[in-house]
């Protein structure tokens, strides 16, 4: 057998990046009490508004802040008809799925069959040359360091400073956190427009860098991914990239051992990722008081003042 | 507000109303698709052969289709839909939709169906199919003069008889004209889902392989393979857009003919089930333009094998062929029989790997 680790590393992780955006996204949201099943619809939107802001602009750079900011805007949809209308936030998520497909492919329309200008990657002075070391960590482009660095930045938000503090608060008991005098809709609102960016920057990443090109319903599922990736994460950042990183892995050994002719039956290699995803979930959620303990306790629960 | 409400719901009923009206002596035309029309593959050439059924009728012929519909229960939902909204002719154009297109078309009596790539029919389930291994000769031959490493990667979608005969005729090809020529297979899974098939294509590109052949929809191989300096081949569209430079050639499906046809006799009364299979001589398969870089030689040989497929004088699966366990299936100038090829489910000799099931 004779594949690569290096290059299997180095692959792998440009296949979770999209995934491990759009989940550290949700976490946050999810963080809050809010449920957003919205995110394959967001992820899609930031693909097509970042590849026609990148393509006309020719600036990936500037198409990863559109596609942020339009991720952003279409969760703005599902905050106001949850947060404000009291909208069911499983309806609501799933529409805006639905929405977001929809949306992206008539925006998408003319724009098939156009190559995006390449991302370059990160000038790292030679270090890329290094065996090893250098093909898996030196040997990237820009947002695989900022996927990164923004689960560490939520970690230090949600661990270390107030406002990470009030947020938990909000998402484990909105009731309380009201009483306290804070405002559990415009944080939440904010939430879910963070949530939002990420899933965008996510797609974005998906249309311009993994596979690059614009396609209908190019995220065929990621978004689906990413919501079980936060469940498997059991709401905890750094297990988020544990998580992209295992299932991102194991898809793209099944497939290398498949190019390589290895002997297993192709059936089971293609079902691993999921087999994989599924048996840490049931580990993880064989200790009931542990995995009940960290789910958010508002999770999901519409929110008014009134009540 | 609740005005508004009023007015609007009048408003559709008048537009609903009138479309009724209107659309009463037209033949209705439902197409359900399993990709997206915009994937540049597969869905698009049948959504394009839509296109050419309203234009050949203009007035006479309403076209409806779903798109992105899953292979399963859910499709069954759709046909049943399209049918109760009045369609008298449904194109089902997936190979997952054939048990479902059996038991609608069993509901609907007097709806006709047309179900693509499958093998049951039924007394208004006509099915219809492209030589597409016809094709995959020519591609193959051109591949095995092609590539340097001997070694041609195969993304392939599903296991069954219309995949693995692909693979099958893409290998004799080759390997007719370059003995040492290697197939590299990765099974996907899936019809459409672009970041796998780049990844398949990325894993199969590390593997050695500098050509890349696909049987699924999405052109993310060819712009991987672009963007990786090898080549690859256009996938039932002609995909150029994707690969300028890796592009060599293309295998496109053209399906008007077929359903300006199909919708004729329905309009005429003169429907019957059918099994319909053509290739490159009824126009169904079409070979794309040769890239430049393809020596002339090999372009004219490609050409000459791709006419011989269409006047007849050659057979994609022209024995000798050994199965791949070295038993013996078509002896020295014995062709394929249609059944044989309809249900095939072996690799013929020299592929390596198994026929997963």
């Amino acid at each position: 057998m004779d594949i690569s680790i290096v290059s299997l590393i180095a692959t792998l992780i440009v296949a979770a990046t999209p995934i491990l955006l759009a989940a550290t996204g949700e976490l946050i949201v999810e963080k809050s009490g809010v449920l957003n099943l919205g995110v394959e619809g967001m992820m899609i939107m930031g693909a097509i508004c970042g590849f026609i802001a990148a393509v006309s602009t020719g600036s990936p750079l500037l198409g990863f802040c559109i596609a942020a900011l339009s991720g952003a805007l279409l969760s703005l949809l599902f905050a106001i008809l949850t947060q404000y209308l009291l909208a069911n936030q499983v309806a609501s998520g799933l529409a805006l799925t639905l929405f977001g497909l929809g949306l992206a492919a008539l925006l998408g329309h003319s724009y098939s069959g156009i190559k995006p200008p390449s991302t370059p990657k990160i000038e790292w002075f030679g270090l890329s040359d290094i065996p090893v070391i250098g093909p898996i960590i030196f040997n990237h482009d820009l947002m695989v360091y900022f996927s990164l660095f923004l689960v560490f930045i939520v970690w230090i938000f949600l661990r270390f400073t107030r406002v990470g503090l009030i947020l938990r608060a909000v998402g484990e008991n909105h009731d309380a956190a009201h009483a306290l005098g804070y405002k559990v809709i415009r944080i939440r609102v904010l939430a879910i427009m963070f949530g939002g960016a990420c899933a965008g920057l996510g797609g974005a990443y998906l249309s311009l860098i993994r596979v690059p090109q614009w396609t209908e319903g190019m995220t065929a599922g990621a978004g689906w991914i990413a919501l079980a990736i936060v469940v498997f994460a059991s709401w905890k950042p750094w297990r988020l990239i544990l998580g992209a990183y295992l299932f991102g892995g194991v898809t793209i050994l099944q497939l290398n051992l498949q190019a390589n002719g290895f002997d297993i039956p192709v059936s089971y290699l293609s079902m691993a990722p999921y087999l994989v995803t599924i048996v840490v979930l049931v580990i993880m959620s064989a200790d009931r008081t542990r995995a009940s303990i960290n789910a958010p306790a508002s999770l999901g629960k519409i929110f008014h003042a009134s009540s | 507000m609740k005005l508004l409400k009023t007015l609007m719901t009048g408003a559709a009923l008048v537009v609903g109303l009138g479309g009724v009206a209107q659309a009463e002596d037209k033949t209705k035309v439902g197409f359900v698709y399993v990709g997206p029309v915009g994937d540049f593959g597969w869905s698009y050439e049948h959504n394009e052969g839509r296109k050419a059924v309203e234009e050949a009728f203009g007035d006479k012929v309403e076209t409806m289709y779903v798109e992105s519909v899953p292979e399963g229960a859910d499709s069954e939902r759709v046909m049943t839909q399209m049918a109760l909204d009045g369609a008298d002719l449904i194109f089902t154009t997936s190979f997952g939709y054939m048990d479902p297109t059996i038991n609608v078309a069993k509901k609907f009596p007097n709806v006709k169906f047309e179900h693509a790539t499958g093998y049951k029919q039924a007394d208004n389930v006509s099915t219809y199919s492209a030589r597409f291994y016809e094709g995959r000769s020519v591609i193959g031959h051109i591949a095995g003069h092609m590539t340097e490493s001997n070694t041609i990667g195969y993304i392939a979608s599903f296991p069954i008889p219309e995949v693995i005969r692909g693979i099958n005729s893409a290998y004799i090809a080759a390997q007719k004209v370059n003995p040492d020529v290697k197939l590299k297979i990765v099974w996907v899974y899936t019809w459409f889902d672009p970041a796998k098939e780049a990844d398949a294509a990325t894993a199969l590109i590390e593997q050695g392989a500098d050509i890349i052949m696909q049987h699924t929809d999405s052109p993310a191989a060819m712009t991987i393979a672009e963007e990786k300096g090898i080549y690859a081949f256009g996938q039932a569209s002609d995909m150029k857009q994707f690969g300028p430079k890796a592009r060599l050639s293309s295998i496109i499906d053209d399906w008007a003919p077929y359903y300006i046809t199909r919708t004729q006799a329905v309009m005429d009364g003169t429907w019957s089930s059918t099994a319909t299979w053509d290739g490159i001589k009824e126009g169904m398969v079409a070979i794309g333009d040769f890239s430049n870089d393809i020596p002339a030689d090999v372009q004219a040989s490609a050409k000459a094998l791709k006419d011989a497929l269409s006047s007849g004088a050659t057979h994609s699966f022209t024995g000798p062929i050994n199965k791949q366990d070295g038993s013996a299936w078509l002896a020295a100038g014995e062709t394929a029989d249609d059944g044989t090829l309809a249900g095939m489910n072996f690799y013929v000799e020299g592929v390596e790997g198994e026929v997963p099931n």
